[in-house]
């Protein structure tokens, strides 16, 4: 019971580390139709600099600053890498992702010198705590809550303000919105300003519960971050958290199995599975709408 | 008639190419006190072993994604099969018990070299002939596996589209990896770890019986593979399934609207690049002589991709050049990147391990988004046209 309890706590944390790097992934591809490959680095590098800030300031001034530097990062890709590609075939745009996804590990490469960096305890989030019998870190708890929070003020943002009509507008039609007078290049910035700022609280709780980050750290979680925000439906924020702490759990419980099972080694290729399922027979994902350019 | 000519340039040159090899190679054993270039222990061949194994995997990747338009991310998952195809199958009986350690010998008692060295002998033109045709059937078995994994995903895959097709192949290719690694299949797959053992390039190089080598053929064996494979390839793109892929390439609707079957073209060029890929992973095996499952990540198919965007998506001669600028700048020219380097006495600052991969990240972005078109774009090297243009030259000097 308490291994199933410990097991359960900690897939919802994982789950709601995806979900909050998926819903950069779905506001994204819901506004350009990209598949952004870069997002997971950038992920990766807000974990880098989390370890890098709280060497030398206090976890107060850092946090915010981490924050801050990753928004200013997801900004600047979005405009060096992706807005000179606008016109151009989609294919070209995942390419110039990946190009960036290749650059970002590389420097973390030569920044880190290769070595996998542990990250830094934050105090009261590294604290453990005993729930119904078993220890756990606080982080675990305050995960979910914390996503909870921030996608219900996301969803407030994009359904009751300006800026999140704007963005409702583009991911209906691009073009229209364009003759309506509608700013696309500060949308699409706010778009990825707002997933990288997600992206780095997500960075901070993971990595807090995570032993070490090495280069290749964010690509993994990003991936399975994109499964869930396909899982949920792309473009749907409720869709990406819900399949995102799905495949969290589950990913947990293949982990949790006796280890004479050994199945261990298939917690990352089952979430592929999942997602080559539900391309097959409901490619619009659980909440998505239907679409017709997938399939 | 224009066109026969062509293929006779092509074949000729191929063939001087692939003597220019041999030449290169054993150019020790003629002329003693040759520069430390020259010597088979230089980067020099290190580069033109892997470049020969990675541009059949760039045109193989081609074929699908810039002559198809089927953007597949699922490359390194077949370069998984076949290596792991030629690996079980050739690996030496006499050697399984030592490779397979961890789980008690492999689960089948087969190897394809002993199998041919029952029927031709193992010393001499014998051997020679068991260990060609061994590895030969092995290539192809490897090419197999791989083609008929891709006939079965794609059925569920090649109904997607663009990114999702992208994202669903890497997804696959991620699971055969995962499948690989399993130790429940040790005794077939040795689990993590890796199988060697199996005959590599330095097999086929030619010894007399004290073991002194004669005739060093160890680069022209992936050479003579690739170019052989990247012809058929070339062969086929310039077929009516070539011209096919092309105009789905172009227009799915219009192509569809001409009578031309897109999901069996879409198969078709599918499993045909799944097979070269396969053939190509078996020859990576050989070139770092032994088959692991970590080492086909996504990053190997990322880079693969980068390669053929470089060379020109949609140009083979592109996708050949490009991989051996890139591999001999990866592994050779740019090697001086990641030590420290002086120049006289002051230290030139940034050089430290792992600056090598940040250039040619940034040099890669660069060409992404400022030279879409790579180095050849969709034309090709022609092999006439680099004649006639240098040939007015030559008379004039004479």
């Amino acid at each position: 019971m308490e291994y199933v309890i410990s097991v359960l706590l900690s897939g919802i944390s994982v789950g709601g580390q995806y979900a909050l790097i998926a819903i950069g992934y779905t506001l994204v591809y819901g506004i350009l139709r990209l598949i952004n490959f870069a997002h997971g680095d950038v992920f990766m590098v807000a974990g880098l600099m989390g370890i890098y800030f709280t060497a030398t300031l206090p976890v107060t001034a850092s946090v915010p600053l981490v924050i801050f530097l990753t928004v200013v990062l997801g900004f600047t890709i979005e405009r060096a890498a992706y807005k000179p590609l606008r016109g151009a075939p989609r294919m070209s745009v995942m390419i110039s992702a990946i190009g960036v996804s290749y650059l970002l590990q590389n420097t973390a490469t030569y920044v880190t010198g290769g070595q996998p960096m542990t990250y830094p305890v934050i105090p009261f989030l590294s604290d453990t705590v005993n729930v119904a019998g078993t220890q756990t870190k606080w982080v675990v708890i305050i995960t979910p809550f914390l996503v909870l929070i921030l996608v219900f003020a996301l969803s407030l943002l994009i359904g009751r303000t300006k800026v999140g009509m704007a963005m409702r507008a583009v991911s209906k039609d691009f073009e229209t919105s364009r003759l309506m007078g509608i700013k696309i290049n500060s949308v699409i910035s706010v778009t990825f300003i707002i997933g990288s700022a997600l992206a780095a609280v997500g960075s901070v709780l993971f990595f807090t519960n995570y032993p070490a980050i090495t280069p290749t750290a964010g690509a993994m979680p990003g991936l399975k971050a994109f499964v869930a925000a396909v899982f949920g439906g792309i473009g749907s924020i409720p869709g990406a958290v819900i399949g995102a702490f799905l495949i969290g759990i589950c990913e947990t419980i293949i982990k949790g199995l006796p280890s004479s099972w050994d199945v261990s080694v298939f917690s990352d290729a089952f979430t592929f599975a999942l997602l080559i399922i539900i391309l097959i027979f409901k490619p619009q994902g659980l909440f998505g709408e239907a679409a017709t350019d997938k399939v | 008639m224009v066109q026969k000519k062509r293929s006779y340039t092509a074949l000729i040159g191929i063939t001087v190419l692939l003597l220019f090899v041999i030449l290169l190679e054993n150019l020790g054993n003629f002329i003693p006190g040759l520069p430390q270039v020259l010597t088979p222990t230089s980067p020099l061949f290190t580069v033109l072993k892997k470049a020969a194994v990675y541009s059949l995997v760039a045109v193989s990747m081609n074929l699908l994604n810039g002559f198809t338009g089927l953007f597949s991310l699922g490359q390194a998952g077949f370069m998984l099969l076949g290596a792991y195809t030629y690996a079980i199958l050739t690996v030496p009986t006499a050697q399984k018990e030592q490779v397979y350690y961890l789980f008690e010998g492999c689960a089948f008692d087969f190897s394809l070299v002993d199998m041919f060295e029952g029927i031709f002998g193992n010393h001499g033109a014998g051997g020679a002939i068991a260990m060609i045709l061994a590895c030969l059937l092995a290539l192809i078995l490897a090419g197999c596996v791989a083609g008929f994994f891709a006939y079965l995903i794609g059925f569920p895959v090649l109904r997607l589209k663009s990114d999702y097709l992208a994202i669903a192949t890497l997804g696959f290719a991620e699971i055969l990896r995962a499948i690989f690694q399993w130790q429940k299949l040790g005794k077939v797959t040795n689990g993590a770890n890796m199988i060697k053992g199996f005959p590599t390039f330095t097999n086929f190089n030619i010894t007399d019986s004290s073991g002194a080598v004669i005739l060093r053929l160890s680069t022209f064996v992936p050479f003579l593979i690739s170019s052989l494979c990247i012809v058929v390839i070339v062969l086929l793109i310039n077929s009516s399934y070539g011209r096919a892929f092309k105009s789905i390439r172009d227009d799915e609707v219009a192509a569809e609207a001409m009578g031309i079957s897109l999901f069996k073209h879409k198969m078709l060029s599918f499993v045909i690049s799944s097979f070269f890929a396969g053939v190509g992973g078996a020859l990576f095996a050989m070139y770092v002589a032994n088959a692991q499952a970590k080492a086909f990540t996504s990053v190997m198919t990322y880079e693969i991709l980068l390669i053929v965007v470089i060379g020109g998506i949609g140009s083979v001669s592109g996708s050949v050049l490009a991989t051996f600028l890139y591999v001999a700048c990866s592994e050779w020219w740019l090697r001086f990147l990641d030590s420290e380097q002086y120049i006289g006495n002051i230290k030139v600052p940034l050089l430290r391990n792992g600056f090598r991969m940040v250039v040619f990240s940034v040099v890669i972005m660069v060409i992404v988004l400022f030279f879409s078109q790579g180095i050849m774009g969709n034309r090709e090297i022609s092999l006439g046209a680099l004649i006639r243009k240098f040939s007015p030259k030559k008379e004039r000097k004479q």
